[in-house]
């Protein structure tokens, strides 16, 4: 897209005009600072899929886009999650066991917290959650979905 | 040598060679406003409501083919320009609409008159545009009249802070401008139109809906001599009247919850659907669950969001429709062959039957005034030659109807967003870019108070429209649902208090007639348009109030469901 102010109000105004959800939305200016590169994950059937693909690029603002689950593609997502993870006791070492184990990292730690990244696909993310369980979970802010298509083949202009 | 934002601003509409500028002064454009006194190239026109400003810019856009142009102030005047602007989005009409803003330091800080007119109209514009460099001016003017005019056409909302206006840049306007991101597509795939050319010359049932997209490009001829070549059938939707001369007897009127039993009951039984710069309305093709079930649909459009997304079809087509048309002609001349004689014969037999119902049929031996009666001699006294514009109800249906069109751009209604007080500034600039033709305002008594306040722009410009108000008392379209569908309950559709519609026109300087009897209907035509051709003639038509809208397609049903007279 261009990256210019009002860009990314046209595409959710878009959606919300004419009744799409948006799953998630990440957005953030590429190597060429006149461009964004926007990862939007939406549902719907292949009708739904079609239309919003031919209404986003109608956007004027939408330089060009593609559908990447018409191909292999890999999506990641990064979250940062503060846990409750008292000094000295046996929930402190099973949280470490974990982030070792979804090869995430403690980026900050204090006497009876940890805060951990990590980064994966949402089910990854999701499948962390669980382990670590809801008690024991203080906040948590997930980036939303990138994706780029596997292979030679790049978007570019 | 350096001109202000404002001087550049009437430099650029100079060059864009625009005639003529609708709009309404205020603080924020007061710049801009001293920029026009001081120059005689662009003519503005003083309308009397911002929203008019808008209908007025459409009016002649839609007349002429030319992009209208609009400048409102900040705040207020913005707002109430945007139902004209959403009017236009919704019937893809090429305008340019400038708006003032309060100055760049001022903006977000809930200044007076301060809107955010960039968000409030972006659902409603092709795109929107906020200037924040002088220096950028004259590029954006010239992207804003490239994207109004190219591709689907429609509104562009141009931004412009007060302080751009005083600052001081060069002057160039670019001849052209390139964007990266948008390049229309003009010509259609040949293998595409190959196939849809094979699939119209082995139609058995061909039928023939073209919309609003043929007069947009022009494309009228292009279509009549493609049509004169297959012996098809044709239909023309509210927006696409004129495409194909109404006379003609391949013509089957309009289609829809309003057409004729002839249009809708072909559509309906066709086996071969040509659909051409249409798309695909709630309205035209009534439930789409029950649309055109034995058809296989060709569709071409310059929008490809447009194509199969109300209806799946077979064969689409993107591309501009006067090139895909002149395509198809090629194609079907250099293919030897022509639609199956025998086939078509029967077909045209069938059409001939259900074009014998009359479905337009009503009551001629009425002491009353019948409103359809009205529309018959309006063609009949103007020779099919006025531009008519309408506002919107039951009378947009009767003129619809009724008016025969023969040429394009010559009926002018609000076809997508249906706006009441879209006709009589419409009207306006109408006759601003046909000033030796006649323009009628076919209006209700409902619609034109809506913005009646421009009988005051007509006389100061001296615009001799003749405004054919059938007026039944009543929220026609709004009275016959409550009367077909609400057990008769009128709710709020009765229109109590009327003005004397005579002496309101008479205290603007116009000439005001009431006609009550059908006898007095064609002499009262003749006199507004013979004696008083030079004048604004309010002609209030006193018609039967019972007088309802055939054939009509009730909600959720299909085209061969209508209820007829």
């Amino acid at each position: 897209m261009e990256n210019e102010a009002g860009a990314l109000s046209r595409v959710s105004g878009l959606f919300s005009a004419r009744g799409y959800n948006i799953e998630s939305l990440t957005v953030a200016p590429t190597e060429d600072p006149s461009l964004s590169r926007m990862t939007l994950v939406t549902r719907g059937s292949d009708e739904i899929i079609e239309q919003i693909t031919k209404q986003l690029n109608k956007l004027i603002d939408v330089v060009k886009l593609i559908d990447l689950t018409e191909g292999a593609h890999i999506e990641r997502e990064m979250m940062l999650v503060k846990i409750r993870a008292e000094s000295g006791t046996e929930a402190r070492d099973e949280i470490n066991r974990l982030v070792d184990i979804f090869r995430g990292n403690i980026i900050d730690v204090t006497p009876a917290t940890y805060t951990v990244e990590l980064t994966g696909t949402g089910d990854k993310l999701d499948a962390f959650l669980k382990a670590v369980g809801e008690e024991a979970i203080l906040e948590t802010v997930r980036s939303g979905v990138s994706g780029i298509s596997r292979g030679e083949k790049s978007l570019a202009l | 040598m350096e001109l202000t934002g404002a001087e550049i601003f009437v430099r650029c509409l100079e060059d864009e060679g625009v005639e003529y500028i609708f709009g309404y002064p205020g603080g924020a454009v007061l710049n801009i406003y001293d920029a026009i006194y001081k120059q005689d190239k662009v003519e503005h026109v003083l309308v009397r409501h911002e929203q008019a400003a808008t209908h007025a810019a459409d009016g002649y856009a839609r007349s002429s083919g030319k992009p209208g142009v609009v400048l409102v102030t900040s705040g207020p005047g913005a707002t109430n320009a945007i139902t004209g602007v959403a009017t236009a989005y919704m019937d893809s009409i090429p305008m340019v609409v400038f708006t003032g803003q309060v100055p760049t330091s001022l903006i977000g800080n809930d200044a007076f008159q301060e809107v955010d007119s960039v968000g409030i109209t972006r659902p409603c514009v092709k795109h929107n545009f906020l200037v924040k460099d002088v220096t950028k001016l004259a590029e954006t003017i010239k992207k804003a009249f490239y994207v109004a005019t190219t591709g689907r056409p429609g509104p562009v909302v141009v931004d412009i802070p007060k302080d751009i206006t005083a600052e001081k840049a060069e002057y160039s306007y670019p001849k052209r401008v390139k964007m990266r991101s948008y390049n229309p597509v003009v010509k259609g795939n040949k293998r595409q139109i190959q196939k849809a050319v094979d699939l119209m010359l082995s139609a058995k049932r061909p039928m023939v809906y073209t919309g609003g997209g043929v007069i947009l490009d022009r494309g009228a001829k292009a279509l009549t001599d493609l049509m004169k070549k297959l012996n098809f059938p044709i239909t023309n939707t509210l927006m696409g009247l004129g495409a194909y001369p109404a006379t003609d007897k391949q013509f089957l009127g309009i289609l829809g919850m309003h057409g004729t039993y002839e249009a809708n009951m072909a559509m309906h039984n066709c086996d071969v659907l040509i659909a051409i710069g249409a798309r695909f309305d709630d309205r035209v093709t009534g439930n789409v669950e029950k649309f055109c079930p034995t058809a296989r649909i060709i569709h071409v459009d310059i929008d490809p969001a447009s194509i199969a997304k109300n209806v799946k079809v077979d064969v689409p087509i993107v591309g501009g429709v006067t090139n895909v048309l002149k395509e198809m002609a090629a194609m079907v001349a250099e293919s030897g062959k022509s639609p199956e004689k025998k086939a078509l014969a029967e077909w045209w037999k069938q059409i001939e039957e259900w074009r014998a119902v009359d479905c337009l049929k009503y009551d001629h031996e009425s002491e009353l005034i019948k409103p359809q009666y009205v529309i018959e001699s309006l063609y009949e006294v103007t020779k099919g030659n006025a531009f008519v514009t309408s506002d919107v109800g039951q009378h947009q249906m009767w003129a619809a109807q009724f008016y025969k069109f023969d040429k394009p751009y010559r009926w002018i209604n609000s076809g997508g967003l249906g706006t009441m007080g879209f006709g009589l500034p419409a009207a306006m600039g109408a006759q601003f870019a046909n000033p030796k033709d006649t323009v009628a305002c076919v209006t209700g008594e409902g619609s034109i108070q809506m913005n009646i306040q421009e009988l005051s722009t007509c006389l100061q410009y001296g615009l001799p429209i003749k405004i054919i108000c059938l007026n039944n008392r009543f929220l026609g379209m709004v009275r016959q649902w409550q009367e077909f569908f609400y057990q008769g309950r009128y709710s709020m559709s009765y229109m109590d208090a009327l003005p004397d519609f005579i002496k309101l026109a008479e205290s603007y300087g116009h000439v005001g007639m009431r006609i009550e009897k059908p006898e007095d209907v064609v002499p009262a035509l003749k006199e507004a348009t013979g004696k008083y051709k030079d004048r604004l003639v309010f002609l209030d038509f006193i018609t039967d109030q019972t007088e309802n809208v055939y054939p009509m397609i009730p909600a959720g049903a299909g085209l061969n469901e209508m209820i007829l007279v």
